[in-house]
């Protein structure tokens, strides 16, 4: 079912589309953005200025956004899909080109006063085109080698763009972000045991290879692995950031150690604990009752995301919403399984937690698409 | 397109499967999570409470100790010594510093202004590394500083190891010498080994220490340890051992290198002994030295002044650093280059009237009267200029650069020291490249004797002498053995000149040592089963003019040091048998026959004899000066092998 057929008439108009907002996930945001708040205000000493009040300003932006967003039709997002992946490829291949060097990786174009990185909204809008190139196939071609060639190109493109700059946490995001929705869209299985098939293969192959002449790594690459696999072989160097974290979690027990009263965070053993390292701080000063909260409020998340794109006929509307959900998904299961020592340590935010404004808007922007899926669902 | 009613059921129906197999993954991943977070939070809670209160348990990094470095006959060349010294961790410390050192200062001296510097330190680097506040204490400094920890918080009496050189100077250059990280060393090195970081960590700078720095330097250990709050340690909890960085034998003899450090005094020197068969380098001495441990110690900076303005220049490395025109010790490579393209043959003669003409030039031999004929054996003999300058003329330089290429001048060889110098074989090419300007006759007549643009280092003429004697193409070796596991020597290929050339060049080379007329006849070894064949040189560093041609060339004694001419020798031995070859080059000394040769001829007489030079190898006239020259040297005592080690 495509936007043409939307019964106009039934979906409703003006600012009566308030009431069809899907009010119960815009709370669950706010709370878990508040939550957010409550640590950026712990972790600058009690103080509001250093990093919650900027971050309150920013969600009240994001919040604008969001809703504004909800007002906007459906159909207009599936017109500007394929628009929206070209603006965001250019950009990303301009970011290439004279990109601001920022932590040693070209990521970010300003435009005026506003930076722009590019590689945060093209995971956006690779969702956005492969949701609308599913919904214009016809069902029985969905699992045609031809017509899989097509998406998986769609996501490798900008993919290749981002490991140029180089960045692969996020060149792994957009993978997972668009192979979710092919996955949604109902891709053969069989693709997706193929690949992760050879990623594993892959992976055992360059494990084999270290100390043999065709070795695919550096040995400092092979050091991090081992870095990850044991941190303490490597107490003072990359392990420790881990060591620290896992120290700071654990130390939490369960109802944690009180508000402002952690040491680890408080003596300043964790890095970065504003932004990657946020979630050690909450797990500390609230303890195993605190973390499984923030873990609930996110699975209530996904679950009004999952209920509201089930109950969506419209293929599009669902396919963004189950999208834009997964991405959120990663975003938080990536980050908590780094600070447990699960994965091996690289910079991520946790999504509407940390400090920081570009993950939060792009956050608020796909939420407002899932918003904006919701309220024009077809009746 | 309007879809179907049956679409939409299809694809709702698909979507929903698909969507719940997803929330399926995802719960799962969050289980995992969950029950992660359950296992450190609840669990495991107690072990993490711990290590956060009160930071009571410590990580302390165990440097691994330097890999030993030993002689050809297992004497430590470079080892390590005990050191005592005292570090503080600023994340211990409980906060003020200042006071601590304060109080620290009570037992140890300490300058305000080396306090300054300590709290400049502590502000740079991490709360966690700890920072050297002294070393080299005597064990009553150490003893007071241990029994007061209680009030010193974060401060740690520690033994660490040090490198130390014990044969001092003889080994400067070689060895090079290690030094504390600086962040120049850390910004070259990609991802760094923690241990870098470790304050005073001592990390080879130059030469073998510097270049051989990968399998020196070992793998650092780490400990657990328990802590009071003042920073005490009260138990180790845990220890892993840290891999020692690996034993490095040199081919060198610390015996040879002691004397050739020795007999060449204080002259300005240099001096390389290689073996003719395998390349080995059993000696590659530079003169005067310095004391390498000094720079690990930190050296003073008048001292550092006056190695750096002394005139005979310590700290250069004149073996393979230093680049001087060869000389007549160049001549065998240009009579083998004449043999070769078949432009004369042994007996082919030139007139000798003392000079030659050539466009309106001059080119004068070195002895005003000239030699009458001369072939090619009496060229070498008496080291005729004019035959040579004949002989180029005929053979031209790109056939003698050639040449000079297959005896190992004009490129680099491959030795794990510091700033190996490449030297030049000039030939057309490299004068259009790097003159831009054409090859001129002259420019061959000069090159043919050694002198004008060709320039070679002491460790390219012991090459290109043991190539001659040998006929192969020996690469110089400087490392025997890593670990105990002896490094393999090459199977050298022949060299690609004919027997016969080689034959004349060393039937020369003979002469020069032991026929009558021979210029270093006076430095010949007497007993005949050690004989040794050599060639002179003496390369001019001014030029003469024609008005003090015309007054009488000015004696080398009577002109400053800087401006006297280098003497060189090369020269290997036995000449039956060849096993051992030399250059020696001595800066400023004048004639190579009279300076060079017989400094030269001790060393291998040394080299040969495994031990000092018998004197009943030297002319018996000379006997007498060499029993008291070697009286008053001071020689190490020959160690007894060590056990385990390889012997030679």
């Amino acid at each position: 079912m495509s936007y043409l057929d939307y019964q106009v008439a039934q979906v409703p108009t003006g600012f009566r589309k308030i009431l069809y907002i899907n009010w119960p996930l815009v709370l669950l945001i706010t709370a878990v953005c508040c939550i957010g708040f409550l640590m950026l205000y712990s972790v600058a000493g009690g103080r509001m200025d250093t990093w919650a009040e900027p971050q309150m300003i920013r969600f009240a932006v994001g919040m604008v956004i969001m809703l504004g967003l909800a007002f906007v039709p459906m159909w207009f997002w599936r017109g500007i899909s394929v628009a929206a992946y070209v603006v965001c490829f250019l950009m990303l291949v301009a970011v290439d080109l004279f990109g601001v060097i920022g932590m040693g990786a070209q990521r970010w174009i300003d435009i005026g006063p506003i930076r722009i990185q590019p590689s945060e909204l093209m995971k956006i809008a690779v969702v956005l085109l492969l949701a609308a190139y599913y919904d214009w196939l016809p069902l029985n071609r969905v699992s045609r080698p031809l017509w899989v060639i097509v998406p998986v190109l769609v996501i490798l493109a900008p993919t290749a763009l981002v490991l140029m700059q180089p960045d692969l946490g996020t060149s792994i995001m957009l993978i997972a972000g668009g192979g979710i929705v092919m996955f949604a869209a109902g891709v053969s299985l069989w693709y997706f045991g193929a690949v992760i098939g050879a990623a594993v293969g892959l992976v055992v192959a360059v494990m084999r290879s270290r100390g043999t002449d065709w070795q695919l790594l550096r040995d400092y690459q092979f050091r991090r692995i081992d870095t990850f696999l044991d941190p303490t072989s490597d107490p003072l160097g990359a392990g420790y950031n881990i060591i620290q974290s896992q120290i700071a979690l654990g130390s939490g027990g369960l109802s944690g150690r009180g508000f402002m009263q952690g040491t680890q965070s408080r003596l300043n053993f964790l890095p970065e604990k504003h932004t990657d390292f946020i979630f050690t701080v909450l797990s500390e000063e609230f303890g195993f009752i605190g973390a499984s909260s923030l873990l609930v409020l996110y699975m209530l998340i996904l679950g009004f995301c999952l209920y509201s794109a089930l109950s969506n006929r419209d293929r599009f509307a669902s396919l963004i919403t189950i999208g834009i959900s997964a991405t959120f998904f990663l975003y938080f299961s990536i980050n908590m399984a780094t600070v447990m020592g699960l994965l091996p340590a690289k910079g991520s935010p946790l999504p509407l937690v940390s400090y920081g404004g570009t993950s939060l808007m792009i956050l608020m922007l796909g939420f407002g698409l899932v918003q904006s899926a919701h309220v024009h669902r077809p009746r | 397109m309007k879809k179907s009613q049956r679409e939409i059921m299809d694809s709702t129906r698909q979507i929903t499967r698909r969507g719940l197999m997803l929330a399926g993954i995802q719960v799962a991943t969050v289980t995992t999570l969950a029950l992660k977070m359950r296992s450190m939070q609840l669990d495991h809670a107690e072990e993490y409470r711990t290590l956060a209160d009160g930071n009571s348990i410590k990580i302390r990094l165990l440097p691994p100790s330097r890999g030993l470095i030993l002689d050809r006959n297992g004497i430590i060349i470079a080892g390590n010594e005990q050191n005592y010294r005292v570090t503080l961790t600023r994340e211990e410390a409980g906060g003020d510093v200042q006071a601590v050192l304060r109080r620290l200062s009570q037992l140890v001296p300490m300058t305000e202004a080396r306090m300054a510097e300590l709290m400049e330190e502590f502000s740079r680097r991490s709360a966690i590394t700890p920072i050297v506040l002294a070393d080299r204490l005597s064990w009553e400094q150490f003893s007071a500083i241990a029994v007061n920890a209680p009030s010193l918080p974060g401060v740690t009496p520690e033994s660490a190891l040090s490198r130390a050189y014990p044969r001092a100077g003889d080994f400067a250059h070689v060895m090079g010498y290690v030094g504390p990280v600086s962040d120049y060393d850390l910004s070259r090195i990609e991802d760094p080994d923690p241990v870098l970081l470790l304050p005073d960590f001592q990390l080879g700078k130059i030469g073998v220490e510097g270049r051989m720095e990968e399998i020196l330097r070992g793998k650092a250990g780490a400990r657990r340890v328990e802590v009071n709050s003042q920073g005490r340690e009260m138990r180790q909890l845990s220890r892993q051992q840290g891999e020692q960085g690996a034993t490095l034998q040199l081919t060198l003899d610390a015996a040879l290198q002691n004397y050739a450090a020795q007999r060449m005094g204080t002259e300005s020197a240099a001096a390389v002994v290689t073996d003719c068969q395998t390349g080995e380098l059993l000696s590659i001495c530079s003169s005067p030295s310095f004391d390498p441990n000094k720079f690990v110690r930190g050296i003073s900076s008048p001292e550092y002044r006056a190695l750096m303005d002394h005139d005979h220049r310590p700290l250069a490395d004149k073996t393979v650093q230093g680049v001087y025109p060869p000389g007549s010790t160049f001549k065998m490579v240009t009579l083998m280059a004449g043999l070769e393209a078949g432009v004369i043959d042994a007996g082919t003669r030139f007139y000798c009237p003392g000079h030659t003409e050539l466009g309106g030039r001059r080119f004068h031999c070195w002895r005003r009267g000239g030699h009458g004929t001369v072939d090619a054996i009496k060229s070498l003999e008496e080291s005729c200029d004019v035959y040579y300058y004949e002989l180029a003329q005929r053979v031209g330089i790109d056939r003698i650069a050639i040449m000079a290429r297959k005896l190992g001048l004009g490129q680099r060889h491959d030795l794990p020291m510091s700033a190996v110098a490449e030297g030049i074989a000039p030939d057309r090419e490299w004068k259009m490249a790097r003159h831009g300007q054409a090859w001129q006759i002259g420019d061959s007549l000069n090159a043919s004797i050694g002198q004008g643009f060709v320039l070679a280092s002491p460790l390219q003429l012991a090459v290109m002498t043991a190539r001659i004697a040998s006929g192969r193409e020996v690469r110089p070796q400087l490392i025997r053995s890593i670990d105990g596991v002896r490094q393999a020597v090459p199977e050298y290929a022949p060299l690609d000149i004919s027997a016969a050339s080689l034959r004349v060049a060393r039937l020369g080379m003979d002469a020069v040592m032991n026929s009558a007329r021979g210029t270093a006849r006076g430095a010949r070894i007497t007993r005949e089963d050690w004989r040794m064949a050599g060639k002179t040189g003496t390369s001019q560093v001014r030029n003469i003019t024609v008005a003090e041609r015309a007054r009488g060339v000015i004696s080398n004694d009577q002109l400053p040091w800087a401006r006297r001419d280098h003497a060189l020798f090369v020269a290997y031995a036995p000449y039956d048998a060849p096993k051992y070859a030399i250059s020696l080059v001595v800066e400023h000394g004048g004639g190579g026959s009279a300076v060079a040769a017989p400094i030269a001829r001790d060393i291998l007489l040394f080299a040969l004899n495994g031990g000092l030079p018998p004197l009943d190898a030297v002319p018996s006239d000379q006997r007498a000066a060499l029993e008291e020259r070697h009286n008053a040297m001071h020689l190490y005592k020959p160690e007894a092998p060590r056990p385990g080690r390889s012997r030679a």
